[in-house]
């Protein structure tokens, strides 16, 4: 594999969004997403919303598509656990959701505080009705990003994207 | 002095500009709002507490040519405070939050909330950043709010005293999909 296929697939992903037609975008700011939320920062087109937690990211996609815009939601895996009730927003009025997760708690985790939630976000995502989109590498990364938007927009659905810490890579802990 | 609830909500929307998309908070709030008349420009909401100032934000940035009004009580705001920080670095210019301060939880029991014997949340607004927070607490204060519902230009916020009285539940539309649905639709969007 070349070096960009290696290294450009959040700019994929940023293409990606925009595509869809993404014009709001809710974060918690992330190591993992921080070359995604630089791109969305700087387009002029995009209102980027940082967040002080990860659920008002959720009301802020609700918000979004009742006034005909639609939003992504950029997270680390922990944050999952934080938008579990206000997922019932997005269930009970059938709002579509698009969550991107960068997970932890995995591939060669150094942190063992990070296990807990990142190990049980599928399930909890299952639990809230989500559809499960997962990239492990990083030619995977587009395609499966845009069948998430589609099913997310096209379908009015809860889609969780998530982007494997083995893509990611280990978080430096020394320096 | 405090306001009774239903008038506050009545006087605030009286010759509703067509404008003005409404959100209200889960319980009472959302109660006042459908006592005053069913529109479809009101997103009702039975649930997702702590989100209404966030659905308001979303909705303003995605509609910068209408005004979004949201009205919320106290525990419903207290539970999104952080969304106050969040919209006072945005700061849309169509965006007020209003929030009907009772200081307790209406719908469970009057239990004492946070600000009837510490939070301020005029204060909280100013210090997130939001240039423009109004302490409501007669009839003037009343009118003022109303008057600047129609005209404001810069993300305001209002603390409007309620008085504890919980008048008997008006109880709107209760499905999600509909109430979603017709509100697209009053904005011209494919529902």
């Amino acid at each position: 594999m070349n070096e960009p296929a290696e290294t450009d697939w959040p700019d994929r992903l940023f293409a990606t969004l925009k595509r869809a037609g993404v014009t709001q975008v809710g974060y918690v700011p992330d190591a993992g997403h921080a070359r995604l939320i630089e791109r969305c920062r700087a387009d002029e087109d995009i209102r980027d919303v940082v967040l002080t937690t990860e659920e008002e990211g959720v009301a802020l996609a609700a918000g979004a598509w009742l006034g005909g815009a639609r939003a992504a939601l950029l997270m680390q895996s922990s944050g999952v656990g934080n938008c579990v009730n206000m997922l019932s927003l997005m269930r009970t009025c059938r709002f579509p959701m698009l969550m991107v997760i960068t997970m932890r708690g995995e591939w060669e985790e150094f942190n063992p505080w990070q296990v807990p939630m990142g190990s049980i976000v599928e399930p909890v995502l299952a639990l809230c009705e989500a559809n499960i989109y997962r990239a492990s590498a990083p030619h995977e990364v587009e395609g499966v990003a845009e069948r998430a938007t589609q099913q997310a927009f096209g379908g009015e659905r809860i889609v969780g994207v998530l982007l494997s810490q083995k893509l990611i890579g280990r978080k430096v802990w020394t320096r | 002095m405090s306001l009774q609830r239903r008038h506050a909500m009545a006087a605030l929307l009286a010759n509703r500009a067509d404008d003005l998309l409404v959100v209200p908070g889960l319980g009472s709030t959302t109660w006042d709002l459908a006592a005053v008349g069913d529109d479809p420009r009101n997103f009702y909401s039975w649930g997702a507490m702590g989100g209404a100032a966030m659905i308001g934000l979303g909705l303003a940035l995605a509609q910068p040519t209408r005004r979004v009004a949201v009205i919320t009580g106290d525990g419903e705001m207290l539970m999104g405070l952080g969304s106050l920080a969040t919209i006072g670095i945005r700061q849309p210019e169509n965006l007020a939050v209003i929030v009907f301060d009772n200081g307790i939880y209406g719908e469970t029991g009057a239990q004492p909330s946070h600000t009837q014997t510490g939070t301020d949340l005029i204060g909280v607004a100013g210090a997130c950043g939001i240039a423009s927070c109004l302490d409501v607490r007669d009839e003037a204060g009343l009118a003022d709010l109303h008057g600047r519902l129609k005209v404001f230009n810069q993300t305001l916020f209002a603390r409007v005293a309620i008085d504890p009285a919980e008048p008997p539940r008006v109880l709107p539309l209760r499905d999600g999909v509909e109430i979603k649905r017709r509100f697209r639709a009053a904005l011209g969007l494919n529902p």
